[in-house]
């Protein structure tokens, strides 16, 4: 059925090359050696690498974010762990409820949730810090979480839960012994997923953040000096290197998780809501 | 339920439950109270007496109406071209590569996984007066000075944001075309439909909730859009996100402000509200 053609493949190139273009034209420069962005290129240098490891405020702000998405990840997933089982084995009143405001991060739009985290912070009095940024970040990564093991806690066999009850295991044994090993992939998968969630997100983060900023809020503060441009570029394409090594471990897992589906189920829309 | 039923479904359900009212319903419930202040001063909850001024003045005020428009505006253009331009791409994958396409959707994906700030950064180093469009055009002599109007406009940020989202619109309509019935598409053929007939009237209809799903996804988050536009907008790219973030920064207007996030979360929970029917995006997750 299908027709060869050359216009549909021609436009998936094109459409490629105009999306890694801006982003060459970045990797470009971070080699360049000239402290300004501009063509002709000058000659290879590797010195603002050099730069970058030496400039403490952007190591310590890569470092926080690290920390931030490792902490508000592990909480998102724990407890989107607790919610899919609670809310695909049981019936209770306000099912439906929990799982629209679980969902809301996803609706509602990051500036609004941002104020509206600020207003409350500074209502109870907590002041703002990287635990700040790491609370937010926990319900924004709770809905990706939730859904990724809500699809697979439908997929397996409750059957499996019902053998390990009927031979002896109390309930407890049965969810630490035979359903998390059965999800333990599609947990990795979820934590993965609300790390780079928190690991990337910044408008949020930039109305929370305290005195110490996290990598996102710091490239911010640091866009709008020139000077400073290569050495952020070369940061640049040193956290490219590092998502792509992400990314490529989350769509291998997939594949586990999903194994025996077809190659379309690999990957899964990542992150969104970013603005 | 049985006792020990509820008992387990408690101790599973409690915690996450907590967390949500916590960080994100009392939060959403104190800006809606905070928007019906009267003004900025007074102790918290003594003094209240809910009022519609701030309502009031942000409808008597045309500079808000005409930025919410405009940035209303915006989302929808960026999400249909962004939309328009995945879907070729997603057509492509499914009807043309179908099996192998695991890869080329990688491809297609690697950019959308590159920090969002250092994609926009790319523009800007782009776009940018001393930037990389103007200075190989000048070192080529095709101009004699930079071009400004590349940058720090509302062109510039659509172009922005249409980068930015195109790869991401691709996914769920990826998915719907890929649970289209072959049958049904062979259907079509034998009972005399043309292949543009068949398009028209088969496939993009059936395509339809991974289309909408995808414009919304690309919709919610551009519209409340404030850093997009305060890196490559410039002062005339200015959207309305811009404006609750100013009041609750510099202006200081956090009870305005709070009036101005109230309309915008209305505006997109109605929208998904409308949309809920044909599509919903939770669907393309997990």
């Amino acid at each position: 059925m299908p027709r060869r053609g050359w216009v549909l493949p021609s436009y998936y190139w094109a459409l490629l090359a105009l999306l890694y273009l801006p982003i060459l034209v970045l990797l470009l420069f971070a080699f360049n050696d000239s402290p300004i962005l501009v063509f002709p290129l000058r000659g290879f240098t590797l010195q603002w690498f050099r730069e970058l490891f030496a400039t403490e405020a952007l190591m310590r702000s890569l470092r926080n974010s690290i920390v931030v998405a490792a902490g508000s990840s592990m909480v998102a997933t724990a407890l989107a762990t607790a919610g899919a089982i609670a809310f695909v084995r049981f019936e209770f009143r306000g099912k439906g409820l929990f799982m629209t405001v679980a969902l809301l991060p996803l609706y509602v739009p990051f500036v609004v949730l941002g104020v509206a985290l600020l207003l409350w912070l500074s209502t109870i009095g907590v002041p703002r810090s990287l635990l700040t940024i790491a609370a937010a970040h926990t319900v924004v990564g709770f809905p990706y979480a939730l859904l990724i093991l809500i699809a697979r806690l439908v997929g397996f066999d409750r059957h499996l839960e019902e053998a390990a009850m009927n031979l002896g295991a109390n309930y407890w044994q049965t969810l630490r012994r035979v359903v998390l090993p059965l999800i333990a992939p599609a947990i990795f998968a979820g934590w993965l997923t609300a790390f780079t969630v928190s690991f990337d997100e910044f408008a949020i983060a930039n109305m929370v953040v305290g005195r110490e900023p996290t990598l996102p809020v710091y490239l911010y503060s640091q866009l709008r000096m020139t000077a400073r441009l290569p050495r952020v570029i070369a940061m640049a394409a040193l956290i490219m290197a590092i998502t792509l090594t992400i990314f490529f471990a989350l769509v291998w897992l997939r594949r586990r998780v999903f194994s025996g589906g077809r190659a379309m189920r690999a990957i899964r829309p990542g992150p969104a809501g970013l603005g | 339920m049985p006792r020990q039923s509820r008992g387990r479904l408690w101790a599973l359900i409690a915690a996450p439950s907590l967390w949500l009212v916590l960080f994100l319903v009392l939060p959403l419930l104190l800006l809606a109270a905070y928007s019906f202040r009267a003004g900025v001063g007074g102790a918290l909850f003594r003094d209240w007496t809910p009022t519609l001024e701030q309502y009031r003045i942000l409808f008597a005020t045309p500079a808000f109406l005409r930025l919410l428009v405009m940035s209303a505006g915006i989302a929808l253009v960026v999400a249909v071209l962004a939309t328009l331009l995945a879907y070729p791409v997603a057509y492509y994958l499914v009807f043309r590569i179908r099996e192998r396409a695991g890869v080329y959707i990688v491809l297609l994906m690697i950019p959308f996984w590159i920090s969002y700030l250092l994609r926009v950064m790319a523009w800007k180093v782009i776009l940018g007066e001393g930037g990389a469009v103007n200075s190989l055009l000048l070192s080529l002599g095709l101009i004699h000075e930079p071009i400004s109007a590349l940058f720090y406009s509302r062109l510039a940020v659509i172009v922005t944001l249409v980068y930015v989202w195109t790869p991401f619109v691709a996914l769920p309509i990826i998915a719907t075309l890929y649970r289209i019935d072959r049958a049904l598409l062979e259907a079509a053929s034998s009972l005399g439909a043309t292949p543009r007939q068949r398009f028209w009237r088969v496939t993009l209809p059936l395509s339809l909730p991974g289309v909408i799903a995808g414009a919304v996804m690309v919709f919610i988050p551009t519209v409340g859009e404030y850093v997009t536009p305060s890196l490559v907008g410039g002062s005339s790219g200015a959207m309305y996100g811009n404006i609750i973030f100013d009041f609750f920064g510099r202006s200081a207007n956090w009870p305005l402000g709070a009036a101005l996030a109230v309309v915008m979360l209305l505006l997109t929970l109605a929208l998904v509200g409308a949309t809920s029917r044909i599509s919903r995006v939770e669907r393309f997750i997990g």
